[in-house]
């Protein structure tokens, strides 16, 4: 009798919670997707400024990056309609925005002033000339350096390097009894991680993904140059298991004292001179290498704000877009926490600063964004627009498996001519399946 | 001399139990003395196992942040509705096999433990679309129904077990004495079957509560459980370990403590009919 009441109860219970949970929704409210990262969490510190300004509540959904990409993007092509703010990236906005999956962004008001935005980032968030997302902050990469160590090692850092300049200061830094390693560089697994890194690297040594009929381009001596110098440079000077090291692995080794350099995404410039670096009074800045052919190693993202087409609240999305990528943000996070913490690399009118220009990182982080070109990322041309990926569906799932190769072979796993090969065989079966070739 | 090796093999056995069971514990350990670390004392090389200045900041910028209880409430509900639905659904379906089997009844026992084996993303889209069909998206109800379907294979299979342990003459002398189907299974069965019941729904709710792919991609602002709430934490850029840690601290401390006090019904759930 008691394990009938008992379930009886139990079910009558679940029906109840469950009723209720179907006739979950929306009401006033916005939601909004975004990724877990210092700037987008210090946007939600001041989201109630905005509710209390406009009287639109607003629902945060902050998931890690790739499962972020991955929820939104089944959201989008199914019209889940879960979402009415998306947080994506440069990557995703002009294949979105071609698609019809995207609510134009052209009519922000005159308060807005989007002739503000930097014409690298509206370019890059754009699809014939029609902006899809507005850029919370802007990123390329750059070179980080130890000024101390570089001093030491009786070498001046230029403000625009070249690979083989950063070969021999690697070598010159590194001190393996002190556990110190000339330069750190990503080699983890992933399109968005080790894979854009060596991308970046290789438009710099002359290497492409793809030529003008899109057939791959891993056979190319380019493409072996930019290995071999990789792989030789890390072996010579990297840290031990650089194969797995993304973002986070870095950034805690030179935060740490245990990198001479490291050339990564330009907020971590911020990270690097902020309170959780025993490092932070000695870094210095440097464009990210070239290798004298006249396109430099460094990439272009921007995390940004799209209103997913279908939204019921596109006016309410809408202004909390113009709120939180708008000049009044920036100024709100500047008085509160200072110029150093406002969200980088998306307006002109930053820069032009006094306060701003005043930050140490400031000045290369622009010129950094600016030397960045994601229509002619290349030495030869390529049929693709961007620079540390090709702006097409399938490049997010190639990118992944080459860049496994590519790490296999840092590791050790198997040989640089062996992931080449197999980087060319995924590559030109996958865009055969698509279609392009 | 038979009794010295006997507590030799004790000893060896015990010593292999502590060390395998030391291993499987040391990631929820360091997870939870990494949540007591700043970022930078999280991620320091050598790490620091004690000495380090404790610190309760993690939970508290966590608990500023997230609506734990909220998460803790969707997680509840989803992983215990859908155990409960599981449960009504398994009982007359391992009653008909245990007690009725046909000569296919093993085949498809075999076919229902072979959908364990489908990669959940194979299956993503036909699923979203249904949710976003049915309005089902982002809501507690259609993942209830998701869960309970993804773990009813092991609900049916684990009754399933414990009823073939059940003497069929004991039911057989239930309808002899006039009782209907129903009541044979309601008054006859299910009480004998209580122990196995009651561990096969911990078992199932443990399942439920650690489901991190549908719960993820099926929900956004009302419906997120748990999972959501930890990956809310998890980022490729910047350095967020301690309070991940302490957000997980905090998703996996409520079964924690519900495996604690039911160890005793989940081991056996879980060993039974190992051995005969």
């Amino acid at each position: 009798m008691f394990l009938k009441s008992t379930l009886c109860a139990a079910t009558a219970l679940t029906l109840i919670t469950a009723g209720g949970a179907f006739a979950d929704g929306h009401s006033a409210t916005i939601t909004i997707a975004t990724v877990n990262n210092g700037d987008m969490i210090r946007m939600q510190g001041y989201t109630d400024g905005f509710t209390a300004e406009t009287g639109i509540a607003v629902e945060w959904v902050t998931l890690e990056e790739n499962v972020l990409r991955q929820r939104v993007t089944t959201d989008i092509t199914t019209k889940g309609g879960a979402f009415d703010i998306m947080t994506i990236g440069m990557y995703e906005t002009p294949i979105w925005g071609s698609n019809g999956w995207l609510v134009p962004l052209n009519d922000l008001s005159a308060e807005y002033d989007a002739a503000d935005l930097l014409p690298a980032m509206a370019g890059g968030l754009s699809h014939e000339g029609t902006l899809y997302a507005a850029p919370f902050y802007g990123e390329s990469s750059m070179v980080m350096y130890r000024t101390d160590l570089m001093e030491a090692a009786g070498l001046e850092m230029p403000d625009a390097p070249s690979w083989s300049f950063i070969a021999k200061a690697a070598r010159e830094m590194t001190d393996r009894d002190n556990d110190i390693n000339g330069v750190c560089l990503r080699g983890k697994a992933g399109w968005g991680e080790g894979g854009a890194f060596i991308t970046a690297m290789s438009n710099s040594f002359g290497a492409r993904w793809f030529d003008g009929d899109w057939n791959a381009q891993f056979d190319t001596r380019e493409w072996s140059d930019t290995l071999n110098f990789f792989v030789n440079m890390m072996n010579d000077s990297g840290p031990a298991g650089y194969a797995t090291n993304g973002f986070n692995e870095n950034l805690s080794l030179f935060n740490q004292g245990k990198c001479g350099m490291w050339i990564d995404a330009t907020v971590a410039a911020s990270f690097v001179t902020g309170d959780d670096s025993t490092v932070a009074d000695s870094v210095g800045f440097a464009l990210a290498p070239d290798n004298g052919m006249g396109v430099r190693s460094n990439w272009l993202w921007a995390w940004a704000l799209a209103i997913p087409a279908g939204t019921q609240q596109e006016a309410e999305a809408k202004q909390f877009i113009e709120w939180a990528t708008g000049k009044g943000y920036i100024e709100q996070v500047a008085a509160n926490e200072g110029w150093a913490n406002v969200p980088p690399g998306a307006r002109t009118s930053l820069y032009e600063n006094a306060n701003y220009q005043a930050v140490p990182f400031a000045r290369m982080t622009l010129d950094s964004i600016l030397s960045a070109d994601p229509t002619n990322s290349t030495v030869d041309p390529s049929p693709y627009i961007g620079i540390q990926f090709a702006a097409i569906p399938e490049f997010a799932g190639i990118a992944t498996e080459v860049s496994q190769e590519f790490s296999a072979a840092y590791a050790g796993q198997q040989s640089i001519e062996d992931a080449l090969e197999k980087a060319q065989a995924i590559t030109n079966d996958a865009m055969e399946a698509a279609g392009y070739r | 001399m038979a009794r010295n090796v006997s507590t030799q093999r004790k000893i060896i056995t015990t010593a292999a139990a502590w060390t395998i069971g030391l291993i499987i514990f040391f990631p929820i350990y360091w997870t939870i003395l990494t949540s007591f670390k700043t970022e930078a004392q999280a991620i320091n090389d050598p790490p620091l196992f004690f000495a380090f200045n404790w610190t309760l900041e993690n939970y508290a910028i966590v608990q500023e942040r997230s609506d734990y209880m909220k998460f803790l409430w969707n997680s509840v509900v989803i992983a215990g509705g859908s155990t409960i639905f599981g449960i009504l659904i398994a009982i007359p379906a391992a009653w008909s096999m245990a007690f009725v089997p046909s000569v296919r009844t093993k085949d498809v026992l075999l076919w229902m433990l072979s959908t364990k084996m489908l990669p959940a993303v194979g299956v993503l889209y036909p699923i979203s679309l249904v949710f976003v069909q049915f309005n089902l998206l982002d809501t507690r109800g259609g993942l209830m129904v998701v869960l309970m379907l993804i773990n009813l294979p092991i609900i049916v299979w684990m009754l399933y077990s414990y009823f073939k342990e059940i003497p069929g003459e004991i039911l057989e002398a239930a309808r002899m004495d006039g009782a209907t189907l129903k009541e044979e299974i309601l008054y006859v069965l299910t009480p004998m079957a209580v122990p196995g019941i009651a561990s096969t729904l911990l078992l199932n709710f443990i399942l439920a509560w650690n489901e991190a792919f549908w719960t993820l991609n099926l929900t956004a602002a009302n419906a997120a459980p748990l999972t959501a709430f930890i990956a809310s934490y998890s980022s490729p850029e910047g350095l967020f370990f301690a309070k991940l840690s302490a957000a997980s601290t905090m998703a996996i401390a409520p079964i924690l403590i519900l495996g604690w006090f039911s160890q005793k019904q989940l081991v056996r759930g879980l060993t039974f009919g190992a051995v005969k």
